[in-house]
């Protein structure tokens, strides 16, 4: 290939290149059409002056005056398949490039005034980027039907098919409804008894009104947003270490849902709430919602590159659960369907990534009093052990090995190794190791001096009676911190005003930094205009604008999937182009339209979602339906929707009387069985049963191991929480049919339950089994079933008949259904 | 459709669990219901079915596969730089000294395979098998690592290797479940994500077998409840399912009703399936069953050939951990003491049945081990280890469509950089999934508006390891 270059090259140091001859149309008829007015792959734009010489996201690809040195001539003379340019058709010829080259050589000079090709300002037609529309419910001929104005939209589309709603439910199916969609709980049979006992005509808005006043709302509706926050109590990856502290956050979402906070306040505080003016506790604890990322400490791993992973998973989440949108896939390229390009995925990580991981006291009420009063003593006698032995020499020298090895690595292998580890382990290390220790903040210098007691490394290598001594001083002050009353602390998010300038990692690379981007949005929303401080504050405050529709449409509509089992956009995670188009585009403007006007209130919302006839239509099949709508979109019924595997265990409980309803705290550990933890790195997760009522306690506190979840809840289509989750998806699998049959929870569920039978209901077989299907069922049984539950007794011995009735009535497809 | 859901309906009071089962397969309907029934792949596979042996925290090449006698001219100094230069690793500094290794490599079979004195079993088997000595990732941490080689990226949620092949085969069995995870050994980097279905739905996922208690979590009913009264439970629910379907029309409880007649299938098999008793002596001593060290990962070896015969698709095996940072000759010693006579062995005997033309054997890491030593404690020099490696690494595989008694690539005098037919991890998977009969680029699930695949963008088959 060189030789023949060569007496071009020399041809081209005699000849001076036309601009207008030589180099403008081989742009024009080979570059433009991705690098000109109508797109600009990376980011690069050659029909300009000014464009083209600022280059793409990886920097200029011209430099003037010197063709070896610019990527443009690097890539169009390149031999290599996929790093030419272009890169279809056929590669430039050897005049081409020559042409381009001289050109380059000379100075790059482009004749002012001189565009190629057209501008082109693509604004998209996309629906779900247009401003909300305010339809007026539509006119229906069955004018009795509608119970509010959800049901003029859902019927006119019905009777434009001709077709009729469904008749609505039993009462006793509505309650049941009502209660597991509400409270994630079946109703029990003393609110069985009362609602059927209520003939007065509002007695169903009634009773939603209690369900929604329940304290075990904000328990089911926090399931559905820690699914989007993937929470998890660990670390994930491989040491997968617990955060003893995640619940901090869950209880924040749990108070915020069961006091109806309006969701744009809800928005604001989760994604910066540190950033209001005076924040309260409660606000900075929110901002918990993306310290729930993953974390790898594996020994090797980079800070920058788990950084990055970090930040490109907190881009995906917020865009995931806030604007509907599969922002991820622009972290290597333009987004293929979507006008999202990766200029804007960098930008609007730059909201991100000038913020800093930090831990906080976070006490929770009741905390506070006694860790005062026991704090002075406890300091004093802290003090006292750390000034029985030289531990302060220690740990100076600790700490200037540490420097040493940190500032020269490769002088003392063993020093290294030692730093290597506490990069991974201690948060922020060598931030907090190099800095003076007065300015260290006191909970830095705390945390540095508890990780030297507990890895002193080889300070004092040689010296056993030293280091015994450090050990049993290690010990006791573990010991005083054991007895003495401690805070829970938040895992928080604060602004980081040290924080590099946000760069584009070209093609995705965090190895491969580009062009600079300011903190920024997308181009296709309404303008993000957060003037001289485009922070996450400005950033939530604009999701939440009233300007915005792609906000409360996602919002709402995700609402709406769980009281349907699908959303009037089912791709409730992508409203892109490549998402499904809503069925019914009206009614979700005019649920958002409602949303943001009832100040963003989810409970209104959810009440009119379930006070309507749409919501209360039977959810038996109807085949002369189902031709015309096989996937129930139109919904000219309700739907059965299988339980949720937290709905499913906590059902169980309650069913067994065993349900402890306490709300909140720290997570739990229900027995499991023996050799799933065991999976974890090194066998290093310890499953300590819980014990006592904490046995008992909602799935929603079910201690989430990332890399050895609950099998209960993984069985039953939990997601694995690494990243956010808009919708489950709903398996019917034997392994689910053995846990239910099998599992030694459910087991205990079925004799507690028969216990109930013998204590709680009459003497009668009947009046027993009908008991059993009000506590599991929400109704009686019928004739037929009592029947067959008859026989099935008989047939069963008789000291664990009723033990295994309950368990064939807990194995029911109804009893894990919502109907 | 239609009308079959009304037969079922209006039959529906009449009919036992066992017998609906039957009906249900006759006509068809299970193959709608059941998300595992087989399934055809793009075009016919060589491999049915594969047992995937991972070997966990990297097992040392230059110790077991690729012999590297210059490494002992250099052992004690360090590489020149031009070789270390953008070097990145997890706790060695590039500038570490080379370590020789003390193993003893001879040659095997008419193939001439050259390997180490530590896996004279697996020796036996070299023209059997297709080793890769010019293997390469991108991670050089075990869980990027791991997830990288099963899931083709490097951060968690996408679906695994063996998900996506019961996405795209089903299983075989009615009984077992089509993906089977077997451990030894202690947890692995991965644990669970090595076998999730990620975003596919959770039907695909492995399920885990226990090497204590049940193989399967929940597999034995409770205690206290015999046979007699499980197969009268299920048959209780059963009739109060169908007694629902008629009333709902739902034929999500028919498929409900069919899970748990599979589930029931699953507590007849799984004893049947972990009792040996109908294994010969000779067998069982030819995989090293009920002797130490070898009696725990030989037992998996066996489950493993059981579990196919009975149609199960795919068995992820882990054993770990092969992360030798120290005490290289020593532990490097002890995992191959523990795993090579069963894996030689049930190379051996799947060959012997007629099962290793259609079985798909996979053996290796996520990757390998560095030239160079790694000390972590001055005090014990001989207790010096290897890093982990990306650039180069070995691996192999054996069965179905692929050639054995080959040697795939070639590395440096060092074995620090691949000289010879690179294979990346996205191309091992794009091998992988052509001897089951996929194209691994149409291979897709459409997720979060994209359709995803296993080798993500990229991969390519690698012809000259295929039969």
């Amino acid at each position: 290939m060189r030789f023949v270059l060569l007496p071009l090259i020399s041809l081209s140091l005699m000849q001076a290149a036309n601009f207008a001859t030589d180099v403008q149309p081989v742009l024009a008829k080979r570059c433009i059409m991705c690098h000109g007015g109508a797109q600009q792959i990376s980011g690069l734009r050659l029909d300009n002056a000014a464009d083209a010489m600022k280059g793409g996201y990886s920097g200029p690809i011209i430099v003037a005056g010197n063709s070896a040195t610019s990527k443009l001539i690097e890539r169009i003379a390149s031999t290599k398949d996929g790093f030419r340019m272009p890169p279809s058709g056929p590669a430039l010829n050897p005049a081409e490039i020559a042409a381009l080259k001289a050109w380059v050589d000379e100075g790059a000079v482009w004749p002012a005034g001189v565009t190629i090709g057209k501008s082109v300002t693509k604004k998209s037609t996309h629906w779900a980027f247009q401003p909300l529309q305010k339809p007026s419910a539509p006119a229906v001929k069955n004018t009795a039907w509608p119970r509010n104005s959800i049901d003029n939209f859902v019927l006119a589309t019905l009777e434009a098919k001709n077709l009729k709603p469904a008749a609505e439910a039993s009462k006793l199916t509505l309650l049941r409804r009502a209660a597991l969609d509400l409270t994630g709980l079946p109703p029990t049979p003393e609110q069985t008894r009362a609602f059927l006992a209520d003939n007065r005509p509002d007695a169903y808005e009634r009773i939603v009104d209690e369900l929604l006043r329940s304290p075990h709302y904000g328990e089911r509706w926090a399931r559905q947003w820690l699914d989007l926050a993937r929470y998890a109590d660990t670390d994930g990856f491989e040491k997968d270490l617990p955060r003893q502290h995640s619940w901090r956050w869950r209880n924040y979402v749990i108070d915020s849902l069961n006091f109806d906070k309006p969701f744009n306040q809800f928005t604001i505080e989760q994604l910066a709430g540190d950033q209001l003016p005076n924040p309260s506790l409660e606000q900075k604890v929110a901002t918990g919602f993306h310290r729930n990322t993953l974390i790898n400490r594996e020994a090797g791993v980079t800070r920058a590159e788990d950084r990055f992973d970090t930040l490109v998973n907190r881009v995906s989440t917020t865009s995931t659960t806030w604007m509907g949108l599969t922002m991820g896939c622009s972290q290597c390229h333009d987004h293929k369907y979507d006008p999202i390009s990766q200029k804007e995925f960098y930008s609007t990580m730059a909201l991100f990534s000038n913020s800093f991981d930090t831990d906080m006291d976070a006490p929770v009420p009741g905390e506070l009093g006694p860790w005062l009063a026991a704090r002075p003593a406890y300091l004093k006698k802290r003090q006292e052990l750390l000034n029985s032995a030289p531990v302060s020499t220690w740990f100076a020298t600790w700490q200037d090995k540490m420097r040493a090895a940190v500032t020269k690595p490769g002088t003392d292998i063993e020093w290294d190794f030692s730093v290597t580890s506490f990069r991974v382990m201690f948060d922020h290390a060598e931030k907090v190791l190099m800095m003076p220790a007065e300015q260290r903040s006191e909970r830095d210098q705390n945390r540095l001096l508890s990780y030297f007691l507990s890895n002193p490394s080889h300070t004092l290598r040689g010296e056993k009676e030293k280091a015994d001594n450090l050990k049993e001083i290690r010990d006791a002050i573990r010991k005083l911190d054991e007895e003495n009353p401690k805070l829970t602390q938040a895992y928080v998010i604060i602004p980081d005003p040290s924080a590099p300038p946000q760069r584009i990692a070209v093609r995705g690379d965090w190895k491969t930094p580009g062009i600079e981007v300011q903190p920024g949005t997308l181009a296709v929303l309404p303008e993000f205009k957060p003037g001289d401080d485009p922070t996450r504050l400005a950033f939530a405050k604009w999701l939440v604008n009233d300007a915005n529709p792609l906000t409360p449409r996602v919002i709402v509509n995700r609402y709406w999937q769980e009281f349907f089992g699908r959303g009037l956009v089912k791709t409730s995670e992508d409203f892109g182009t490549q998402g499904e188009k809503p069925s019914h585009p009206e009614l979700l403007d005019h649920l958002a339209n409602q949303f943001r006007e009832s100040n963003w209130s989810v409970k209104q919302l959810h009440k009119s979602i379930v006070l309507s006839a749409t919501y209360r239509q039977s959810s038996k099949a109807r085949p002369e339906v189902e031709e015309i709508d096989p996937d129930n979109a139109l919904l000219a019924r309700q739907q059965r929707l299988r339980l949720s595997a937290e709905s499913i265990r906590d059902s169980a409980l309650l069913a067994a009387g065993l349900l402890n309803t306490k709300i909140g705290g720290p997570s739990v550990r229900p027995p499991q069985p023996k050799g799933v933890s065991e999976l974890v790195y090194g066998n290093s997760a310890k499953w300590i049963e819980s014990t006592g009522p904490d046995k008992y306690r909602r799935g929603l506190y079910t201690f989430f191991q990332r890399t050895a979840p609950y099998p209960m809840l993984t069985n039953f289509d939990a997601p694995d929480m690494s990243v956010s989750c808009s919708r489950r998806r709903t398996s019917n699998t034997p392994l689910q049919a053995l846990n239910l049959l099998n599992d030694p929870v459910f087991f205990e569920a079925a004799g507690a339950l028969a216990y109930r039978l013998q204590t709680e209901a009459p003497a009668g077989v009947e009046d027993k089994i009908n008991y059993a299907f009000d506590l599991a069922l929400g109704r009686p049984a019928s004739a037929r079933e009592l029947t067959r539950l008859k026989r099935f007794l008989d047939e069963q011995p008789q000291d664990t008949a009723w033990t295994s009735l309950a368990r064939v009535i807990l194995n029911t497809d109804e009893f894990i259904v919502r109907e | 459709m239609n009308n079959r859901r009304q037969f079922l309906n209006n039959f529906a009071g009449g009919i036992t669990g066992m017998a609906l089962a039957d009906l249900l397969q006759r006509d068809g309907y299970a193959a709608n219901l059941n998300p595992l029934a087989p399934k055809k792949p793009h075009f016919p596979g060589k491999a049915k079915r594969v047992i995937y042996m991972f070997m966990e925290g990297g097992p040392s090449q230059m110790d077991l596969f690729d012999p590297k006698p210059a490494l002992a001219k250099w052992h004690g100094q360090s590489l020149p730089e031009s070789f270390t230069k953008d070097l990145k690793l997890a706790f060695i500094k590039p500038t570490a000294a080379v370590l020789g290794s003390p193993r003893v490599f001879t040659r095997h079979g008419q193939s001439g395979m050259e390997l180490s004195d530590y896996i004279p079993n697996i020796a036996k088997q070299a023209d059997n098998i297709c080793l890769v000595r010019s293997m390469h990732t991108e991670a050089f941490n075990h869980h990027p690592g791991q997830l990288l080689m099963f899931t083709g990226f490097t951060v968690p949620g996408r679906p695994t290797l063996g998900a996506w092949s019961v996405y795209g085969l089903g299983s075989e069995s009615e009984n077992l479940p089509g993906f089977v995870v077997l451990s030894s050994g202690v947890g692995t980097s991965g644990g669970a994500s090595n076998f999730s279905s990620g975003f596919l739905p959770s039907t695909y996922q492995g399920t885990q077998f226990r090497s204590g208690g049940d193989p399967i979590l929940y597999m034995s009913s409770p205690d206290g409840v015999d046979k007699k009264t499980q197969r009268a439970t299920i048959d209780a629910i059963s009739d109060l399912n169908k007694e629902h379907l008629g009333e709902t029309g739902d034929q999500e409880i028919a498929s409900r009703m069919a899970a748990y007649e599979l589930a029931y299938r699953m507590q007849v098999a799984g004893p049947e399936l972990i009792d040996f008793s109908n294994e010969s002596q000779a067998t069982l001593d030819m995989y090293g069953i009920g002797k130490e060290p070898t009696n725990q990962f030989s037992t998996n070896c066996l489950l493993a050939r059981r579990l196919i015969e009975r149609g199960t698709r795919f068995v992820l095996m882990m054993h770990a951990s092969w992360d030798q940072h120290t005490n290289l000759n020593k532990a490097l010693k002890a995992n191959c003491e523990k795993t090579d006579q069963g894996t030689a062995a049930l190379i051996q005997d799947l060959k012997q049945r007629g099962l290793l033309e259609d079985t798909l054997i996979v053996w290796g890491g996520e990757f390998g081990r560095t030239p160079m030593q790694e000390v972590r404690n001055l005090m014990d020099p001989d207790g010096a280890g290897r890093d982990h490696h990306p650039n180069a690494y070995s691996m192999f595989l054996a069965g179905g469509g692929i050639k054995p008694g080959t040697v795939i690539g070639e590395t440096d005098d060092l074995g620090f950089t691949i000289t010879k037919d690179p294979v990346g991890v996205h191309d091992l998977q794009a091998t992988i999934l052509h001897t089951l009969g996929f194209d691994h680029t149409k291979l897709t699930y459409r997720f979060m508006g994209r359709d995803f695949r296993l080798t993500d963008i990229h991969g390519e088959v690698m012809r000259k390891m295929l039969a």
